[in-house]
C-alpha cells in the first residue's frame, strides 16, 4: 500500500474514532435548514423560491467550518514533515487530502441535503439537480479549501483569514449550483450549469493540488 | 535484533554513498547560524551535533535531510544535489524530527503500519516483534492517548527496526525516554553504525562507548 491510499485510510479511521470532527458541519446545515422556515415566511410557495439557494449556501457553509482543520493537526504533530520525508509525491498527497475531507464532509451533505430540502419546501423535480449539483460542486469546495487551508495551517487562528482566502473563489460554485437547482425547480433546461460544475471539478481536480503542494512545502520549510 | 538479520542488514547497506555538504550557510532572522559548513557522512559514522540551544542542530538536521531548503550551499549524495534526486534519497533515509507524528487516536501498530506504508517489504509480524522490542508488547490496540511521552516516543523509535534504510536522521531521540530505553537506542544505534549503517544526530545526551561517534559542535557564532 502506498502513502497516500495509507493515508486516506488512516485519515478516515481518525475520522470514525473522532465523529465530532465530520458531525459538527453536518448539525450546522441541519440547523440552518430547520431554522431558516421559522425565521422568514413559513409559507410553502415563497420556501419554494428560496429552497435552492439557502440549501446551497448552507452546503458551503459548513464546509468551510471544516476546513480550518484540515491540514493543521498534521502540521502541528509533524504527520506534514514525515509526507516530505517520504519523497512521495506532495501533488497526489493533495488530492488523496481533498478526497478525504471531500468523504467526511461533502459526501454526507450530498446524501442527506435531498432529506432535508423537504423541509424547504423544495419543488418535486428539483431533487434530482439538487443532489447532482452537489455531487459535482461539494468537491470543488473541499479542492478550493484545501489551497485555503494549506497556506493557513501554520497560522494561529486561521480560520477568519481563510474565509477571506476562500470564499471569492466559492462563489462562481454557489451560483452555479443554486442555478442548476433553481431552474429544474421551475422546469427549465438545467444540464449547463451542471456541465459548468463539471468542468469546474475537473480543473480543480488538475490545479489545485500543485497550489495546495507549494502552500504546504513553503509552510514546512521553516 | 536476530544476528542473521543484521547481516542481512550489512549487506543491504554496502551501497550507501557519501552524503557532503559543500560550504553551507544558514541565518535565521539576520542571525548567523553557521557558515561555510562543509560535512562529509560516510558508511559507518556516527556523527552527534553537539551545541547550545538556537544554535541551529536541528536546522542543519533538516537541511542535511533535505527538508530545508531555505540556505546557501549544496547537500550532495552520490554526487548529486539532494533536490534533484529526492526521491531515491528519501527512500536511503529515516528521519524522526522531535514531532513525533504519531497520531494519538490511534493505536501504536496502525501508527507503525503508515509510517511503513511506503516500504511494501516490511510485513505484520515484523512490526509487532518491533512493538515487543521496543517493550509495548500487551500494548499494540490501545490508543496512542492512553500511553506515556516515554512510550509514545518508543512507539516513533519502533521504526528504527523496520525501516531498511541505511541513513538515519534522528532529532533529540533520547526525548522523555527512561533509563533502559536510552540504553536500548545507544545499543540499536552501536548496532546500526556496526552494519554499515550510518547515523547523524542531534542530542544533549552524551553518547558513550561507541567507537564510531564523532562530533560536530555548533554554536561557535556569536
Amino acid at each position: 500500500m502506498s502513502l497516500v491510499t495509507a493515508t486516506i485510510k488512516r485519515d478516515l479511521v481518525i475520522a470514525a474514532r473522532n465523529p465530532g470532527e465530520w458531525l459538527n458541519p453536518l448539525m450546522f446545515f441541519l440547523m440552518v435548514l430547520a431554522l431558516f422556515p421559522l425565521a422568514v415566511d413559513p409559507d410553502p410557495n415563497f420556501l419554494a423560491k428560496i429552497a435552492a439557494g439557502v440549501v446551497w449556501v448552507a452546503a458551503l457553509l459548513s464546509t468551510l467550518l471544516s476546513l480550518d482543520s484540515l491540514f493543521k493537526a498534521d502540521v502541528e504533530d509533524g504527520t506534514l514533515e514525515q509526507w516530505l520525508a517520504s519523497g512521495e509525491s506532495l501533488y497526489a498527497m493533495a488530492l488523496g487530502k481533498a478526497f478525504t475531507h471531500w468523504c467526511i464532509s461533502g459526501l454526507p451533505l450530498t446524501i442527506v441535503a435531498p432529506l432535508l430540502a423537504l423541509m424547504m419546501n423544495l419543488p418535486e423535480n428539483a431533487y434530482s439537480a439538487l443532489f447532482f449539483s452537489l455531487l459535482l460542486g461539494t468537491p470543488i469546495l473541499s479542492l478550493l479549501g484545501a489551497v485555503g487551508a494549506a497556506l493557513t495551517a501554520g497560522v494561529r487562528s486561521g480560520g477568519l483569514l481563510l474565509s477571506l482566502v476562500i470564499l471569492p473563489l466559492y462563489t462562481p460554485i454557489l451560483i452555479f449550483g443554486a442555478s442548476a437547482v433553481y431552474h429544474a425547480g421551475i422546469e427549465m433546461e438545467y444540464l449547463g450549469q451542471l456541465g459548468f460544475l463539471a468542468s469546474f471539478l475537473c480543473m480543480a481536480m488538475t490545479l489545485t493540488p500543485f497550489a495546495v503542494a507549494g502552500a504546504l512545502k513553503l509552510n514546512l520549510s521553516r | 535484533m536476530t544476528p542473521s538479520a543484521s547481516l542481512e542488514q550489512s549487506n543491504r547497506f554496502t551501497h550507501f554513498c557519501d552524503l557532503i555538504a559543500h560550504n553551507v550557510s544558514c541565518e535565521r532572522d539576520d542571525r548567523i547560524l553557521f557558515e561555510n559548513l562543509s560535512l562529509t557522512v560516510q558508511k559507518g559514522d556516527l556523527i552527534q551535533l553537539v551545541g547550545p540551544n538556537g544554535a541551529g542542530k536541528t536546522t542543519l538536521l533538516r537541511l542535511m535531510a533535505g527538508l530545508n531548503q531555505d540556505f546557501q550551499g549544496e547537500v550532495h549524495w552520490h554526487g548529486e544535489n539532494i533536490q534533484r534526486c529526492y526521491q531515491d534519497y528519501a527512500r536511503q533515509r529515516l528521519y524522526i524530527g522531535h514531532l513525533s507524528a504519531i497520531k494519538k487516536v490511534l493505536t501504536p501498530l496502525e501508527n507503525l503500519r503508515w509510517f511503513v506504508s511506503s516500504w511494501p517489504e516490511v510485513k505484520e509480524a515484523d512490526l509487532w516483534q518491533a512493538l515487543a522490542d521496543v517493550t509495548l508488547a500487551g500494548y499494540e490496540d490501545v490508543p496512542c492517548q492512553q500511553l506515556s511521552a516515554g512510550q509514545q516516543r518508543r512507539v516513533a523509535l519502533a521504526r528504527l527496526l523496520v525501516t531498511p534504510t541505511p541513513l538515519w536522521i534522528l532529532d533529540e531521540p533520547f526525548t522523555a525516554l527512561d533509563k533502559e530505553g536510552v540504553a536500548w537506542l545507544e545499543d540499536q544505534l552501536a548496532r546500526h553504525v556496526a552494519a554499515g549503517g550510518t547515523v547523524l544526530i542531534t542530542s544533549h545526551h552524551a553518547l558513550s562507548d561507541i567507537p564510531a561517534l564523532r562530533y560536530i559542535e555548533l554554536g561557535m557564532h556569536k
